[in-house]
């Protein structure tokens, strides 16, 4: 591995100071430790991502089609794609999409629903209060919470600012 | 030391035995992708059943514990009333695979915690207690399974995300040992008996990583330290083994341990093996960095090392699991990912 390596071993090896060692071992690592590709995992999640993104127009189109207003048709076009993903979830087809596909399969609300579905899954055994009662959002719980306040805190910004006057 | 010669300890942190005791017998109970890797065909059993019929991964998990303790008493021709201590240890909170796997085997326990570096541990013990004459038979024993593993210390088996090439995966089974006084046991016909020549018990070494993901680099400065602790305390060199065997560093830890040994003129990039590195074909298997876990180097050892030995292929290992000791807790709170490795001489004889 590695033929210009900037960091020789002998400064990790020989080295007294331990926090020296531990800095200079630290960056050793990283250099001989293979990395993904961002360009290749870049592309791939834009492709997962994008079809995933071009079903969810489809759905809302159909539904649409078949008569909902927008507002309306967007709802149960997230309404599918989650069950969709926990279905897939269930089915242990999501983590293999996800694999290849990464933030292209986590961004979307079909990655959220996966973070929901798969706790849930796994800590049935451990009962319904303290298994999934407790555990089903260990994954998503900070999405909804900083979302939540994150929410909170615009709208209170919001209504400073109208109070205002500013806007 | 030479004043210390009259006594076992040898060097700093070793112990030369007066009267090497036998490993009698060993068993491997292994998965299935484990199954499916380059040692597939060696391991005694293979649990096609990830659940192997239990209700949960952990139940799954004492299960195998369970079977590999069945299994090795039965190929050492005893009974559970032969075997004086039991000594185990997996990577559940608290023991659990280990404590229901083993209940009703009704053998008094001694339960150890050395992360993946479990098996290292038990065999060491077992062998100072057989030595030391307070046992005459003692079954060494330990688990690890993929999904409970990953349950534990990562994600729910189901949530979508991506591995780093430098993240490991553990290895479902479960081996044992029954390590006996050489002096009640005649060894088979035909076969070499292997006995262990002595142990190194492994401090806890701390490079200062944190990236639980990469537990191969984390493990390395141990492994090397064990390693160099070893030649150093027995004045040998490393060609005194024909194989010197780590647990599971994974590709980026051997790279690393090899390299780290060079510094001080050690070279074992001839008769260096991971046990990690063995047990799966990482292209076909798409392990990335290798196997890890508890099992991971107890079933490679019982499968592998052990048959090796017993045909003569090899006379002498220094088998050297390796643990990172984690949980959790520790990394979510910032914590480093410290590192252990016991090293077990083995020898054929």
């Amino acid at each position: 591995m590695g033929n210009q390596k900037k960091i020789p071993v002998s400064s990790i090896v020989h080295e007294q100071d331990l926090r020296k060692r531990n800095e200079n071992y630290k960056k050793y690592v990283e250099e001989n430790t293979p990395k993904n590709s961002i360009v290749k995992d870049t592309i791939q999640a834009f492709i997962v991502g994008g079809i995933i993104c071009t079903i969810g127009q489809f759905f809302i189109s159909y539904y649409q089609y078949l008569g909902a207003g927008e507002e309306a048709a967007k709802a149960y076009n997230s309404i599918t794609l989650v069950f969709l993903s926990v279905l897939l979830t269930g089915l242990g087809i999501y983590p293999k999409l996800a694999k290849f596909g990464g933030a292209g399969t986590l961004v979307p609300i079909t990655g959220f629903a996966n973070s929901v579905a798969a706790p849930a899954v796994e800590y049935k055994k451990e009962g319904q209060v303290f298994g999934i009662g407790c555990k089903i959002f260990t994954i998503a719980g900070p999405v909804i919470l900083y979302g939540i306040f994150s929410s909170w805190l615009l709208g209170l910004i919001y209504y400073i600012l109208k109070l205002l006057k500013v806007i | 030391m030479a004043e210390q010669n009259s006594t076992k300890m040898v060097g700093k942190q070793s112990i030369v035995f007066n009267n090497p005791p036998l490993i009698l017998a060993g068993s491997s109970i292994a998965g299935k992708k484990e199954g499916e890797g380059p040692l597939g065909h060696l391991f005694d059993t293979v649990q096609e059943d990830p659940m192997v019929g239990k209700e949960s991964w952990e139940e799954a998990e004492s299960e195998l514990m369970k079977e590999a303790a069945t299994k090795v008493l039965e190929k050492a021709g005893l009974k559970n009333s032969d075997i004086r201590y039991l000594i185990g240890g997996d990577l559940l909170g608290q023991l659990i695979a280990t404590s229901f796997g083993v209940a009703d085997l009704n053998i008094p326990i001694l339960g150890i915690y050395g992360a993946c570096s479990t098996m290292g541990e038990a065999m060491a013990l077992a062998s100072i207690l057989v030595d030391g004459g307070f046992a005459d038979r003692v079954l060494a024993i330990t688990s690890s399974h993929f999904a409970g593993a990953e349950k534990q210390f990562r994600f729910p088996l189901d949530y979508g995300n991506q591995r780093p090439y430098s993240a490991t995966w553990t290895v479902t089974g479960s081996g044992a040992v029954i390590i006996v006084n050489p002096n009640l046991h005649k060894p088979n016909l035909g076969e070499k008996a292997i006995v262990v020549k002595g142990v190194t018990i492994g401090r806890i070494v701390d490079y200062g990583l944190k990236d639980s993901m990469n537990m191969g680099a984390c493990m390395a400065p141990a492994a090397f330290e064990t390693i160099s602790a070893n030649l150093e305390d027995l004045n040998v060199d490393p060609d005194y083994y024909d194989r010197i065997i780590t647990g599971d560093l994974g590709y980026v830890g051997r790279n690393i341990l090899i390299e780290l040994l060079k510094e001080k003129n050690i070279d074992i990039s001839n008769n260096h093996m991971d046990c990690g590195i063995e047990i799966f074909d990482k292209d076909r298997q798409d392990t990335h960095a290798g196997g890890s876990g508890c099992g991971c180097s107890a079933i490679t050892f019982t499968a592998y090392v052990m048959k090796q030995l017993r045909e003569g292929a090899w006379k002498r290992a220094l088998f050297v699991p390796t643990g990172a000791l984690l949980s959790q807790v520790s990394f979510n709170e910032g914590k480093t990912v410290p590192g252990i490795a016991h090293a077990v001489m083995v020898e054929a004889v």
